[in-house]
């Protein structure tokens, strides 16, 4: 096009087109390059810091499978993040985008403790866990049904609505913590009732199977439930969805209802299963992670269980670096996840875009002069072994090529 | 009583107005930065590793002068601050992606780098320089010189930085081409407008001016000393964008509005758990805001049009 109007001052370096699609292998291979060049720039900036290249590897990996302890919490951390990115996926498979997960789940806490608090003692575990369970499922839905009814009533937008929620929802933990504790120090101790029991030893056993009926279900309920169907359609285009007589209202409600009712569930895990207290941070931003670990996998449940082993393992890797390097708390840690997450993400655009370089750039000018060299090389090496053998054809072309560039 | 609340509410503002100035320039060319808490703490970390340059530059204190020991760290400030929004901008502009999931990111890898380097910075001598970021004009004694003379600097820069962004977004005709990027993307691409550099300009300039926010917060409001509680501010500087309905002139009276919410729970006598309900009160109060809006409906309250949609010119 660029040619059809003549000489034009300006030459686009590149043509970027969208790709129809892409063989699985390669954009496989596109995402672990990336992983690895990520991995490559974090022992970069890391050895700004520790000053050696090679101890970021050794620490990274023997943080996270150097002891069993240290396997188990990898195993622990995963399944807590794994079913938040499953309970965020249905919202965002719709292209609702929930931001609000935090929220949700740190309602789901609030309940489960509230529970705990008010219950604990007078009844017997199982029947205080089951009486957790519901609250804290009632407690994630309702946080995540307010702004997804203004959504269907009003177009109110859901991404800001769900942020605020996330602030309302803390300060409401805040606000519970300081109630109960008269001391003046604003913690809430230990629980001691309304926590899983372990099985066979294992006191994460719990999260771990709730994590993996998790997966099963939402890939059952996103891949052959009729409510799958509809979002996913309510998410490509809304008004097909209307045409084929889908109740875009009904779907947006029913799917914030179970996405908040999953996040409600993880509540419940954190407190019971894994920080067995409340804090107002103690979902401690896995909610945002969630919505990155859910995207990346393209909202797949199957493929949630790599990435969030990913972000999981970068994290907790990063972590024993700055320990073992002496750099101070989790901040390192969450830099240097954050610069490999960079570029994992951006590695998507190379999966879903071509990039065709325009080689009669001026940039390219050197490169395509020395592959005009080598062919006039290569033309004229054939015309001389023609005529000498090979043996000579070589040199006789080499001399004659430094003549003509001494010439000019 | 009432003097000094009013004057610590205006000084409060500063931070949300700076972020929320930044955020509604960005927001204008469609791009939903998330990224803005994280920006808010490198600006903060940025500009006082600009004022650590500075005074490791002289020969001792005495030397400083207040115009450099400002100056300085507010061109670092900005430059940090910058140098994230072009990468948030080379991310969802060029390479397209999400913009949520991109703002995310930035947030978390902006407070964990300024947390970390917080720790190890030498912030020796910054209290003396602080006292330049809060010299105010005047300090006599009537109602008037209180509550509007006697800020620092940052606090007027933020007033003038909002006003002329209002000016320029409604009255001129970058203003115009910018507010099209953001309503439709593909009409403004046939007008003839550069799409990808009006982007680039509006989340790196917006990314400069948040971040300024960050080094208010530092330098001047806690005093040269060291906190880490930016990111919560920075969050709220994002709800000031709904809550001003993306103009920055109303931003001036709602970061008032915040900043009073914000330092209320320490002015108003109640015990711990009430001051953690006064303080869900600025989150509150945007909810009602944006559902106020989205009900009304009218044009000129809504969000861009394309917000958070990336642009790609063959796309149909």
């Amino acid at each position: 096009m660029v040619k059809a109007l003549g000489k034009t001052k300006f030459e686009p370096l590149m043509h970027i087109s969208k790709r129809s699609d892409i063989e699985k292998w390669k954009s496989w291979l596109i995402r672990i390059g990336a992983g690895v060049l990520g991995l490559f720039v974090c022992a970069i900036v890391s050895a700004i810091f520790t000053k050696s290249f090679g101890g970021f590897f050794s620490s990274l990996f023997v943080g996270v499978f150097g002891s069993e302890r240290r396997i188990w919490k990898l195993i622990k951390d995963i399944a807590i993040l794994l079913c938040l990115a499953l309970a965020v996926t249905p919202a965002f498979k719709m292209k609702f985008w929930n931001i609000g997960a935090e929220g949700q789940t740190i309602i789901g806490c609030l309940m489960s403790v509230i529970c705990v608090h008010y219950l604990g003692g007078s009844l017997p575990n199982a029947a205080l866990l089951v009486i957790m369970f519901l609250a804290a499922v009632a407690g994630g839905a309702l946080w995540a049904v307010i702004p997804a009814l203004f959504k269907a009533k009003w177009n109110t937008n859901e991404t800001l609505f769900t942020l605020m929620m996330n602030y309302v929802g803390m300060q409401l933990v805040s606000f519970a913590i300081n109630s109960w504790d008269t001391t003046g120090h604003a913690m809430y101790g230990n629980l001691t009732t309304g926590l899983f029991p372990s099985v066979g030893g294992n006191q994460y056993a719990i999260n771990i199977i709730i994590a993996v009926v998790m997966t099963i279900a939402v890939f059952i309920y996103l891949r052959f439930s009729k409510h799958g169907y509809e979002l996913t359609v309510v998410g490509e285009s809304v008004n097909t969805a209307k045409y084929i007589g889908i109740n875009v209202k009904k779907v947006i409600i029913r799917t914030m209802l179970v996405s908040g009712a999953l996040c409600g569930i993880v509540g419940l895990m954190i407190v019971s299963g894994d920080a067995k207290t409340i804090t107002p941070s103690v979902v401690s931003g896995r909610g945002f992670t969630a919505i990155l670990v859910s995207w990346l996998a393209h909202f797949s449940p199957i493929g949630m269980v790599l990435t969030s082993f990913i972000v999981v393992f970068i994290t907790q890797g990063a972590g024993q670096v700055s320990t073992d390097f002496d750099l101070g708390s989790g901040a390192f840690a969450d830099m240097i996840a954050g610069v490999f997450l960079f570029f994992i993400i951006a590695c998507e655009f190379f999966i879903n875009y071509k990039v065709k370089f325009n080689m009669s750039h001026g940039i390219f000018k050197p490169l395509k002069k020395a592959q005009e060299r080598r062919a006039a090389k290569k033309a004229a090496k054939e015309i001389v072994a023609d005529n000498l053998g090979d043996a000579l054809a070589a040199d006789v072309v080499e001399d004659k090529i430094s003549d003509e560039e001494e010439k000019g | 009583m009432f003097i000094s609340f009013l004057h610590s509410a205006i000084r409060f503002s500063t931070i949300f107005l700076f972020g929320s100035t930044g955020e509604t320039i960005t927001e204008k060319s469609g791009h939903l930065n998330l990224g803005i808490p994280g920006i808010m703490c490198i600006g903060a970390i940025g500009g006082c590793i600009g004022e650590r340059l500075y005074l490791s530059s002289l020969a001792d204190m005495t030397q400083m002068s207040g115009f450099m020991a400002v100056f300085v760290p507010i061109i670092f400030s900005m430059l940090f601050a910058g140098c994230m929004g072009l990468l948030y901008s080379f991310m969802t502009v060029t390479l397209r992606c999400n913009q949520n999931v991109t703002g995310l990111t930035i947030t978390t890898f902006g407070v964990g780098l300024t947390t970390f380097l917080g720790n190890t910075l030498n912030k020796e001598g910054f209290s003396q320089a602080a006292v330049y970021f809060r010299q105010g004009f005047n300090s006599s004694s009537d109602w008037f010189s209180q509550l509007f003379l006697t800020h620092g600097t940052l606090v007027y820069l933020a007033i003038i930085v909002a006003i002329i962004t209002a000016v320029v977004l409604k009255k001129t005709r970058t203003g115009l081409n910018l507010r099209a990027i953001g309503e439709n993307p593909a009409t403004a691409d046939a007008a003839g407008i550069n799409v990808t550099a009006y982007k680039y300009c509006a989340t790196i300039l917006g990314a400069a001016i948040a971040g300024l926010g960050g080094l208010f917060y530092i330098m001047d409001y806690v005093g040269g000393s060291w906190e880490y509680n930016i990111d919560a501010l920075g969050w709220l500087a994002v709800a000031l964008v709904i809550f001003s309905v993306w103009k920055p002139n109303w931003g001036i009276l709602g970061a008032i509005l915040f900043g009073a919410l914000y330092i209320a729970p320490y002015h108003i006598p109640s015990n711990n758990a009430q001051k953690e309900l006064i303080k869900m009160l600025p989150y509150l109060v945007t909810i009602i805001v944006l559902i106020v809006t989205s009900i009304i409906n009218k044009r000129e309250t809504q969000p861009p049009a394309a917000l958070g949609t990336s642009y790609f010119r063959e796309e149909r």
